[in-house]
């Protein structure tokens, strides 16, 4: 069927914030499908809250919504800009909802406007539990015996009727967010309570538990004519009872005959068809592993993160098809884009073998649960591909970036034989670890699958590389023993330290032996037909396929990696507008990551895509085929700027700023060197190795000072420390893992923290604009609302940042980005820190201010000039309208996990308010931040001392907007001594009624709750206070300048709201 | 021990030996399925050639009852990598020893993309496998290219004829090389299914009074086959309803006039999209042939397209004019594979005045 010409113009709807669960594979899905859609001449409206994507890109699509992801908003925008049409599937859960409440609400039907790619009657017999049990019911399709339930008792008395365990999925909710197993009534309660609050629609699941079976997955697509394929299947290592998006994943599947494979395909097939889905979606199974009994888990009636997965490792666009069908295209008409040769209906067959492991969170979080189970905690997730599993599995390992390299880098050898067949029972991110040490002592596979249920072919394929480690222990090393140990993937430097030789021995003798890695094309067909696209992966002992090229100019662009806090999707944007740059000027681009969520590792987006760990000999073997005449790092995060040292030593030119300029920054001596000959203040301070020297400086200094590791993004381990037992604690924390570089300890000054992101070609800089946080110093870039234009520092400060600006700019001789905080202290301003790369805010100030940043940064990279591109050098005229960019977290997803903010960032993403005045784009930013409030008008404040005075103010204000607050004995008494009305409550060790009853009374709108310094005891009452919150869905604050953000916007709420189109702005 | 699969042209690939020592020559061809390794070795259609699996992990599940026929039937197994350990519920023993049980050669340790790549850019190849670290190449060579796969259908049919009892329709199966299944399915639906060697007559078949007959898939090159082609010449006049697959589609097709020719590499996987020309719906196909039907040869009153391979055009199947035929090159009884056209059975059982459940 060709395509349907009755659509012109497109509502795409996206994700929104980053939050765990909602990742950048909506990014990549969304982009994907803007482009998809344009390339069929139809115009794009693209909606998301999300400054940080690509797909808010003008590029990407005709007009640009970066407002609150709400229905109103969505309404306005619709009125607005008259699309005939709405593509709900690519925007995640959360775009679903909105497709699905726009459609229920009858006004799509009032404006004219359909939803396309899937209905809204598919779209609620997927989603809705009831409808779903209804529909498999009618196929004969088996789910695990369920009731949807609504209230708490409901839900004891049906699983008295089924029996303990049981699993809890609410309703709507994202990444299994408030779900879990309850095995027994208590859990039941805790977990259905919460459940019932977070989910949308007060539902909840409740289902016979299934864990230990084995979880696999089919990503099926289907046409509007009911042609169906399935592009591929994956099975979860861990078996049911872990998210998926927390499981390790191998695709294909390893351990199902054919009976099972095509048992479980055709019952996708059949779903799929009954549900009349168009375009792709998403079954995942339960399958008994002792006979052919089998569950449908669920569906997802859309473009998912195992979707973004399936592409990536098969090669096949679900998201591009995805799109292509819901304009009304077959799948035999739209072609195969990798081998241009076959068609979209035809199943990807693989000749390699696909592994995907989850990116945890429990480096920044340490105090959070590290057990897996239905609630997802992944910020994100690395993929491998290799011709045999060991090797898969080791190259994803090393792609995590979490000081791992191989099966010995979590130590279980300190534990008894007991312990380690207890630890083997316990579900978290290191269970690999403990199983490889189990087998290094011996316990026998069936032991180990009693344990853990995982099937004994993994645990054997873990046992092949426990033999490798002991063998390249205990044997001399052999050319064939090396053959043997690269062709399972063991890097040099594990090969090095297990048989005692270095690292170059090891190097020399591969090449001495002509063990070498060669590069493999991914075609989607298994050799089957000539495939054109240079999408590759590296294999040990087969041929070559990576097609020479000897461009006159090549690049070679370093990606960042896994998401990951601290290090999220703003890096993908940056590295893939810095690859489309460099091919705008005539370069050949090749682009290496491991991230299979990202728009960076679509196979159109660089010349070369591979697919590979970003380590320095991984990037190496590619260097030596590809021969690039430099490579960028500054774009890629730290994970790009920590190859630099090894692409030099390869012979790799690094464009732009040169390395001894960029450790310049980062070594404290060098850089004081550089702030003395510049003239620019600083906070004292100074370089540390151990506790004790950290200590004599910060009483050298005076506390409060700042401790924080070098080289790090996100703030890592960065922290406040007030008095001495704090030192000892946080450096403790730091040098949990071995440092190479100093610990800085430096005098906290307190102020406006003002942020800069600027290109510099060598002589003349451009500030496209100055940003000033909400909150003061303390609380981490990334953490605080950001605003652009600085709405509150004068024009004395303004001419210091642009000065000091200019100065470290030029002093760090900076080819390309430059990212600046300063801290305004009255007139005076003080450096923080430099970082001579692309920093998380230039999507955003891109965006606000209209400037192309990397486009720029890259056109100077090459040699261009500010000027001679058209741009005044200096500060840019500041924009007539306000853009605030608001931090989310994921506090909800992560038990356990301090929420309370800091030094140290926690937040996964990020909104973006948008409005001609400050407290238009501050609500905005607010709404899409998903604090919808009032609601109950009621809450609750529990301060620190220091905080007191602030917290009348603050107070007094939410009193006005007629809030009735509560309060514990301290604060409530200070702010009653201040003319306050507030409520006094018991604290959670006091008896009833006290905060918690107040908390899990549901009436709560907002906590309040300042931290007493030092975050490290969990069982203090502003620890649960604050978690009891967050685990409620009670949006916590726990700053002062926050509240009166809040309190501000509130004010300001109930005008209406004018959405702007992004795409319009230009700077003036 | 090393083993060395050396090809027509020269090229010479090796790994280690898996299954028998012995040496042997026959056709390489390549299978694209990721899963169904048991039901490849075990379809007859692969007598006379040696398969390498494109898929690199082989063995995981070890040999399980899943099994085409009696044995496995190719020459030959090429793999990249052979499982050490097997995990199924019902998982009997491994390749390694299903191999060795049947004196079946192997290798593993292939780079079995490259090479097939090679079969792809050249066309299937003749191939020795061998263990003798000093084949002469100058004496293997000529072997090679003289080699063809000759008699197979015979070697392959059951020997005499079997019942599959039912109560519903009687539908006699000429076995050409058949896979278990497409009796299975007949028989499933109710059928009693009485299976005959290649070689019955056409009016021994025709004396019992079927309601219908099925020919099946089998191996080698149809043209070969010029004994049964005239019997279904007998059987195609009869006007009792016929469902052919693959070999049987081809021999079919023969009968009638058109011409088969070798594909240059042939479609042997579980993904090929084959397009039904009366609905224009797409269907996920399982495959294994090496010859095809040249329709263009073929006169538009006896017979016309009904499947069409949406990838390179050749024909996927054929509905007789004015009779109760219609033969597919693709394999509807699946194993392995999609069983998304296994509604076939139910079209043919339809054409024979039953149901499918009768």
């Amino acid at each position: 069927m060709p395509r349907n010409m009755d659509i012109k113009k497109v509502m795409v709807i996206g994700s929104g914030p980053i939050v765990i669960g909602q990742a950048a594979e909506f990014d990549y899905a969304g982009t994907q499908a803007c482009r998809s859609l344009k390339e069929e001449g139809i115009e794009v409206c693209l909606v998301n809250s999300n400054p940080a994507t690509i797909m808010t890109d003008k590029q990407i699509a005709d007009e640009v919504y970066i407002e609150p992801l709400t229905i109103d908003v969505l309404k306005e925008i619709i009125i607005k800009e008259k699309p005939d049409s709405i593509l709900p599937t690519l925007g995640g859960q959360a775009g679903l909802n909105l497709g699905m409440e726009l459609a229920e609400s009858g006004f799509l039907e009032e404006q004219g406007v359909r939803l396309i790619g899937t209905t809204a009657e598919t779209i609620f017999k997927a989603e809705d539990r009831q409808a779903f049990k209804d529909t498999m019911e009618k196929i004969g399709e088996p789910c695990a015996p369920s009731q949807v339930v609504h209230s708490v008792e409901e839900g004891i008395k049906f699983t008295n009727t089924i029996g303990y365990p049981v699993v809890l999925r609410p309703a709507f909710t994202l990444g299994g967010s408030g779900g879990g197993i309850a095995h027994h009534e208590q859990e039941l309660v805790d977990i259905l309570t919460n459940g019932l609050r977070l989910s949308r629609v007060g539902e909840v699941l409740v289902e016979r538990c299934i864990a230990g079976w084995k979880e696999i997955e089919y990503e099926v697509m289907r046409d509007a004519m009911g042609n169906c394929i399935t592009v591929c299947n994956m099975e979860n290592i861990d078996p049911v009872g872990v998210h998926t998006g927390d499981s390790i994943v191998v695709a294909p599947s390893q351990t199902l005959g054919d009976k099972e494979y095509q048992m479980l395909r055709s019952s996708a097939v059949n779903i799929i068809n009954e549900l009349k889905i168009t375009g792709g979606c998403n079954v995942q199974y339960a399958l008994n592993p002792d006979s052919f009994e089998y569950c449908v888990i669920e569906v997802n009636p859309r473009v998912s993160r195992s979707s973004a997965l399936a592409s990536k490792a098969t090669g096949y666009p679900i998201a591009k098809v995805t799109a292509k069908i819901a304009l009304g295209y077959t799948l035999d008409e739209i072609k195969n884009a990798i081998t241009r040769k076959t068609y979209a209906s035809f199943e990807p067959m693989l000749d390699y073998c696909v592994v995907k492991i989850p990116r945890l969170p429990f480096d920044k979080f340490i105090t959070a649960k590290r057990t897996l189970s239905t609630q997802m905690k992944a910020t994100g997730e690395v993929m491998s591909i290799c011709d045999n599993f060991e090797g898969a599995l080791m190259k994803a390992i090393r792609s995590l970036e979490q000081h791992v390299d191989c099966l010995q880098s979590y130590d279980f050898s300190k534990l008894s034989d007991p312990e380690l067949g207890a630890q083997l029972r316990v579900i978290d991110d290191r269970r690999i670890w403990v199983i490889a040490e189990a087998i290094r002592r011996g316990f026998s596979y069936e032991k180990i699958h009693a344990a853990t249920m995982i099937d004994c072919w993994f645990i054997d394929k873990i046992a092949i590389l426990v033999e490798m480690e002991k063998r390249l222990q205990a044997e001399e090393l052999t050319p064939e023993l090396l053959r043997e140990a690269k062709r399972i993937e063991f890097p040099d430097s594990v090969i090095a330290r297990l048989s005692g030789k270095t690292e170059k021995e090891v190097f020399d003798m591969r090449k001495a032996n002509g063990i070498t890695a060669v590069f493999r094309m991914v075609d989607t067909c298994a050799a089957e037909f000539e495939a054109q696209t240079p999408y590759y992966y590296s294999v040990f002992g087969s041929e070559n396929e990576a097609k020479e090229t000897h461009p006159e100019k090549k690049v070679l662009v370093l990606g960042s990696g896994p998401i990951r806090i601290g290090q999220g999707i703003e890096f993908d944007f940056c590295s893939v507008h810095c690859t489309w740059a460099f091919a705008r000027e005539g370069w050949e681009t090749v682009i290496v990551n491991n991230n299979p969520e990202t728009v960076s590792t679509d196979f159109d987006i660089a010349d070369k895509l591979y697919f590979e760990p970003l380590t320095a000999e991984d990037v190496e073997a590619i260097v030596e085929v590809e021969k690039p005449d430099g490579a960028v790092v500054q774009f890629g995060g730290q994970t790009a700027i920590k190859l630099t040292e090894a692409l030099m030593k390869m012979g790799v030119p690094i464009l732009g700023t040169k390395a001894e300029d960029v450790d310049a920054a980062e070594d404290r001596e060098l850089f004081d060197r550089i702030l003395e000959q510049t003239k620019i203040p600083r906070a004292a301070g100074g370089t540390v190795y151990t506790a004790e020297e950290a200590r004599e400086v910060a009483n050298r200094l005076g506390y409060p000072v700042l401790v924080r590791p070098s080289y790090v993004l996100g703030g890592q381990g960065m922290r406040i420390a007030f008095n001495d037992a704090e030192i000892e604690e946080f450096i403790g924390i730091i040098n949990r893992i071995a440092q190479d570089h100093p610990i800085l300890v430096d005098k906290y000054l307190e102020g406006k923290e003002i942020e800069v992101d600027a290109v510099c070609d060598g002589t003349d800089i451009l500030i496209p604009g100055i940003m000033q946080h909400i909150e003061r110093t303390g609380i981490h870039s990334g953490d605080s609302i950001s605003v652009y234009p600085a709405h509150s520092i004068s024009d004395k400060v303004k001419d210091t940042i642009v000065e000091y600006t200019k100065r470290l700019a030029k002093a760090l001789h900076v080819v390309g980005m430059i990212n600046i905080q300063f801290i305004a202290m009255g007139d005076d301003v003080y450096v923080i820190e430099v970082n001579p790369r692309s920093s998380r805010t230039v999507p955003y100030i891109s965006k606000v201010t209209g400037i192309p940043i990397v486009d720029l940064a890259t056109k100077v990279i090459i040699g261009n000039t500010i000027r001679g591109l058209g741009y005044e050098p200096g500060l840019a005229p500041a924009a007539d309208y306000v853009a605030i960019k608001m931090p989310v977290f994921s506090f909800e997803k992560l038990r356990g996990a301090e929420i309370s903010l800091g030094p140290e960032m926690k937040s996964t993403g990020e909104c973006l308010g948008i409005a001609k005045t400050f407290n238009e784009a501050l609500y905005k930013a607010f709404l899409g931040a998903g604090v919808q409030l009032p609601k109950y008008k009621q809450m609750i404040m529990t301060v620190k001392d220091t905080d007191k005075p602030e917290a009348v103010g603050v107070a007094k204000r939410f009193a006005a907007l007629g809030y009735k607050i509560y309060a514990t004995r301290s604060t409530a008494k200070y702010l009653q001594e201040h003319g306050v009305d507030a409520l006094r409550v018991n604290k959670i060790t006091q008896e009833s009624p006290n905060v918690m009853d107040l908390i899990l009374g549901h009436k709560i709108d907002l906590v309040i709750d300042t931290p007493t310094q030092g975050n490290g005891d969990k069982t203090r009452d502003g620890f649960l206070i604050r978690r009891n919150a967050i685990e409620t869905g009670v949006y916590c604050i726990t700053a002062m300048d926050t509240a009166n953000a809040l309190a501000l916007s509130l004010e300001t709420a109930g005008g209406k709201l004018t959405p702007v189109d992004i795409a319009t702005v230009k700077n003036v | 021990m090393r083993a060395f699969l050396i090809l027509e042209d020269g090229t010479v690939f090796s790994g280690q030996s898996i299954g028998s020592e012995r040496e042997v020559i026959s056709e390489i061809v390549f299978n694209t399925s990721m899963t169904g390794y048991l039901e490849v070795l075990t379809d007859p259609s692969y007598a006379g050639q040696a398969v390498v699996m494109t898929y690199p992990l082989i063995g995981n599940y070890g040999v399980t009852p899943d099994m085409e026929s009696a044995r496995p039937w190719p020459d030959g197994y090429i793999v990249r990598e052979l499982s050490r350990n097997y995990s199924n519920f019902r998982a009997t023993g491994s390749i390694q020893d299903f191999l060795l049980k049947y004196d079946i050669p192997g290798v593993a340790g292939i780079d079995t993309r490259t090479l097939t790549k090679l079969l792809r850019e050249k066309g299937t190849m003749n191939g020795m496998i061998t263990t003798d670290e000093n084949y002469d190449l100058d004496a293997i060579l000529p072997r090679l290219a003289e080699y063809r796969p000759t008699g197979v259908v015979m070697r392959t049919t059951c020997k005499e004829k079997k019942v599959l009892k039912g109560s519903g329709k009687k539908v006699a199966l000429l076995d050409l090389g058949a896979k278990d299944n497409i009796a299975r399915s007949l028989n499933q639906r109710g059928c009693e299914v009485t299976i005959y060697p290649a070689d019955t007559k056409a009016d021994e078949i025709l004396g019992t009074n079927p309601d219908g007959i099925m020919l099946s898939n089998g191996p080698g090159d149809p043209k070969e086959c010029t004994e049964i082609i005239s019997e279904l010449k007998k059987l195609a006049d009869s006007n009792v309803p016929i469902f052919a697959i693959c070999l049987g589609h081809q021999l079919m097709a023969l009968a009638n006039g058109a011409d088969t020719h070798k594909m240059k590499y042939g479609h042997r996987g579980g993904n090929h999209p084959v397009k039904d020309l009366s609905t224009g719906r797409v269907y996920i196909s399982s495959q294994n042939h090496g010859y095809v039907v040249d329709t263009d040869k073929l006169d538009k009153n006896v017979a016309v397209p009904a499947f069409v391979n949406v990838n390179d055009g050749t024909n996927e199947g054929l509905s007789y004019v004015g009779k109760n035929i219609f033969t597919v090159q693709f394999h509807p009884e699946a194993c392995p594979g999609p069983q998304d056209s296994a509604y076939l059975f139910d079209k043919f059982i339809a054409m024979m005045g039953g149901r499918a459940d009768a």
